[in-house]
């Protein structure tokens, strides 16, 4: 049987055929949550399979595989799937969850929240065609004046459109709940989800722009010629906290889910709340730590970009306090004694437990690699070097994506009413993801100190680069192994959960409760008005004249060229 | 005693002393970069100035017969370079160890990026615009310059010589 077909049958069929649903209101939102995570994750294992073959490839070891046509094509679906669809479907569908089970709310309206999804379904189809034909091999990040078939950019615009609909779902929710129960606090779960919507919104302006009044045009031939700082510019606006926005569910997950999994209680509500905020307000007008290499743009602005990327750091510093007493409470409670006693103590067990875990840890190492990304000076030496691939791929592929598995195992049960297939094999799966980031991230850190730049399909270079890369670029092939393996068990489990004969107990998804009781919440805690305002102002104050500058000078574009 | 201003937001006081720490350490950072930024001049290149990329060799500078390396009136040495796919030309720099260069660098065609592993020598090259990096070889021996930002399926293999030589011949270049 195929099983492709199946799955993607199953994630066609699934917000239709409702079957297994419980009487609670969280229940409304399983269709389209289900839907949309399948989405992400049948993306997520074409995504695991290019990367495997990504690795092969890259170190020349069977000289019958090379091909750069083949392997920049499978580099720019790899980078949109894992991105762009793995991330904004995933997002979606532990939103519009998240939204319904957290409030107690039925969905804001739901025709129209299909219809967003449909719309950013038929975008990453559409953008398929040019991306598998090779006609789109302009990596992710769209690299004019490399110039992709217009199929690509309307197609990733569609997506970034269906998006938008879930931003305004998720604020309607968020006020329409307000309304309701005055005074009241909004649970946090609810509270980071709506500071992701908002955020992605904001971030998606920037990209959008780009693509709106630059990049399809351009590709129609309506207009001749593309300023490429001005396209950089723009992205950049996006590139960065669009990070955030995938990062916002791991962090929820992490604030609301974590606690009680580990049999332990939230060690604060509100620091979770700043957290949340401080992400919205620093994540988007930083986006020049991108820019540092690049001309055109001026070294103050850099350099007020690079305190505002420092002051990013803050809330994941105070989100690792936060998580690791959540878990220091939780293992005390379950019996541990002294400083390190609790972390023995802890469900290890637990999918979600073991998944946090992991990817605090790799956080840790990640962050420790991104503060040196961040250094204005620093950068220098790492700049587009496979350093930077290392780097995000065990803050994004490590940290983040592992923290959508626990999502995954935590919530498929809930949402299809059937217990987890296999927990044992979820545990097995966590394991091998972990070990297989690292072994891939590790030694690309150090590739990136040893010359190699990143976005290469071969080493046609000097002879005394590709032995001193060699004994890397082995290790990665075994990375990228385990993380196909691991890839495909994720599926798997997921997959069998749907047909399990044992029901799931309890539908109702379990929210952490803070240590302390919640007395009364700020306003400013408790709503986000005053901080968009702040994002507008600072928007405006790093990006203002930077994008004005292009009009204000003598530019002059550029026309397109083909890969 | 001096009030805690975040105890408003925040109740538990070993919390307040580890976001303290936070916020010193986001601060000490970028105030250390900040320091070298004023005090050393290290910044990344930033040069804002346009160019024509598709009339490169009409221009002065980047004419064909102008490109490579000019010894300046400060003893300092310009070296000036076109990066077209797939290749940097002139493909062969010869520069003499601890003294002052600047690169300025225009693409003919797309996106390029330039950067000699084990050097502080790098930018992204961006048509329409004029890179410029600032720097010095502080080691003689053979470099490479290596294209680091995807330009095109030939992208691996744009790369080209930089030759930095011991003092005693850069006296015969220049």
């Amino acid at each position: 049987m195929n099983q492709a077909t199946t799955l993607a049958g199953d994630a066609a069929g699934i917000g239709l055929t409702g079957t297994n649903r419980s009487s609670t209101i969280g229940a409304d939102a399983a269709g389209i949550g289900l839907a949309s995570m399948w989405v992400g994750f049948i993306a997520f294992a074409v995504a695991a399979l290019l990367g495997f073959y990504q690795v092969i490839e890259r170190i020349d070891l069977i000289p019958e595989l090379k091909s750069p046509e083949l392997y920049f094509g499978s580099v720019s679906t790899h980078g949109v799937l894992m991105a762009f669809v793995l991330t904004t479907f995933l997002v979606m569908g532990y939103g519009y969850y998240t939204a319904t089970t957290s409030l107690k709310q039925e969905l804001w309206n739901k025709p129209l929240a299909w219809f967003g999804f449909w719309l950013a379904v038929i975008g990453v189809l559409l953008a398929a065609v040019p991306l598998l034909t090779g006609n789109a091999s302009v990596l992710y990040t769209f690299y004019p004046p490399l110039m992709a078939h217009p199929a690509f950019y309307i197609g990733a615009t569609l997506l970034v459109v269906g998006s938008w609909v879930w931003c305004l779902e998720m604020v309607m929710m968020m006020t329409t709940w307000k309304k309701a129960h005055p005074g009241e606090t909004v649970p946090l779960a609810m509270y980071g989800t709506t500071a992701n919507a908002i955020l992605w919104f904001i971030t998606s302006l920037g990209v959008a722009s780009e693509v709106l009044f630059q990049l399809i045009p351009w590709s129609l031939g309506i207009i001749d010629t593309v300023d490429v700082g001005l396209a950089r510019t723009l992205f950049s606006w996006t590139l960065h906290a669009i990070v955030y926005f995938w990062l916002f569910p791991a962090y929820i997950a992490l604030y609301t889910l974590l606690p009680k999994a580990a049999g332990g209680r939230l060690f604060s509500d509100q620091m979770g709340r700043v957290a949340f905020i401080l992400l919205l307000v620093f994540s988007v007008p930083i986006g020049f730590h991108h820019l540092y290499m690049d001309p055109f743009q001026a070294a103050g602005w850099k350099f007020l970009h690079m305190m505002g990327t420092f002051m990013v750091a803050v809330p994941t510093l105070i989100t690792g306090f936060t998580i690791i007493a959540s878990l220091e409470i939780a293992g005390k409670l379950r019996g541990g004694k002294g400083l390190f006693g609790w972390i023995a103590a802890l469900p290890w067990g637990n999918p979600m437990v073991l998944a946090a875990l992991l990817a605090l840890l790799m956080l840790t190492f990640g962050g420790f690699g991104g503060m040196i990304n961040a250094s204005y000076a620093m950068n220098t030496m790492v700049h587009n070097t496979q350093w930077v691939t290392g780097h995000f791929h065990l803050i994004f592929g490590g940290t983040t994506v592992i923290m959508y598995f626990a999502i995954a195992y935590t919530l498929w049960p809930k949402m299809t009413g059937r217990q987890l297939y296999s927990t044992g094999m979820a545990v097995k799966q966590l394991w091998l993801w972990f070990i297989g980031m690292l072994i891939l991230t590790l030694p690309w850190h150090q590739l990136g100190l040893a010359g190699q730049p990143r976005r290469i399909s071969s080493t046609p270079y000097d002879e005394s680069f590709v032995q001193a890369w060699l004994p890397a670029e082995s290790a990665m092939i075994v990375g990228g192994a385990i993380l196909f393996i691991s890839a495909l068990m994720l599926v798997y489990n997921l997959f069998r959960t749907h047909g399990n004969a044992q029901a799931e107990a309890s539908l109702e998804v379990e929210y952490a409760e803070p240590l302390h009781a919640i007395q009364r919440m700020p306003h400013l805690m408790n709503s986000f008005g005053f901080w968009v305002l702040l994002v507008i102002v600072y928007m405006v104050a790093s990006y203002g004249y930077p994008i004005a500058q292009f009009f204000l000078m003598d530019t002059y574009g550029t026309v397109p060229w083909s890969i | 005693m001096f009030a805690d201003p975040l105890k408003s937001i925040c109740e538990d006081p070993l919390e307040r002393g580890w976001i303290w720490i936070s916020l010193i350490l986001a601060f000490f950072m970028a105030g250390m970069l900040g320091f070298y930024a004023v005090s050393n001049n290290i910044n990344p290149p930033s040069n804002v100035e346009t160019i024509d990329s598709s009339r490169l060799h009409l221009t002065e500078e980047f004419a064909e017969d102008n490109l490579g390396v000019t010894t300046n009136a400060d003893g300092s040495l310009t070296v000036t370079l076109v990066a077209a796919r797939y290749g940097f030309y002139p493909p062969v720099i010869e520069v003499p160890v601890d003294t002052p260069v600047i690169f300025r660098m225009a693409s003919a065609d797309v996106l390029h990026g330039v950067h000699v592993p084990f050097t502080n020598m790098t930018t992204m090259v961006v048509p329409g615009y004029i890179s410029e990096v600032r720097t010095s070889f502080p080691r003689s021996g053979e470099y490479s310059l290596l294209c680091n930002e995807y330009c095109g399926l030939g992208h691996d293999s744009m790369w080209s010589r930089l030759v930095v030589t011991e003092k005693s011949s850069a006296g015969e270049t220049s």
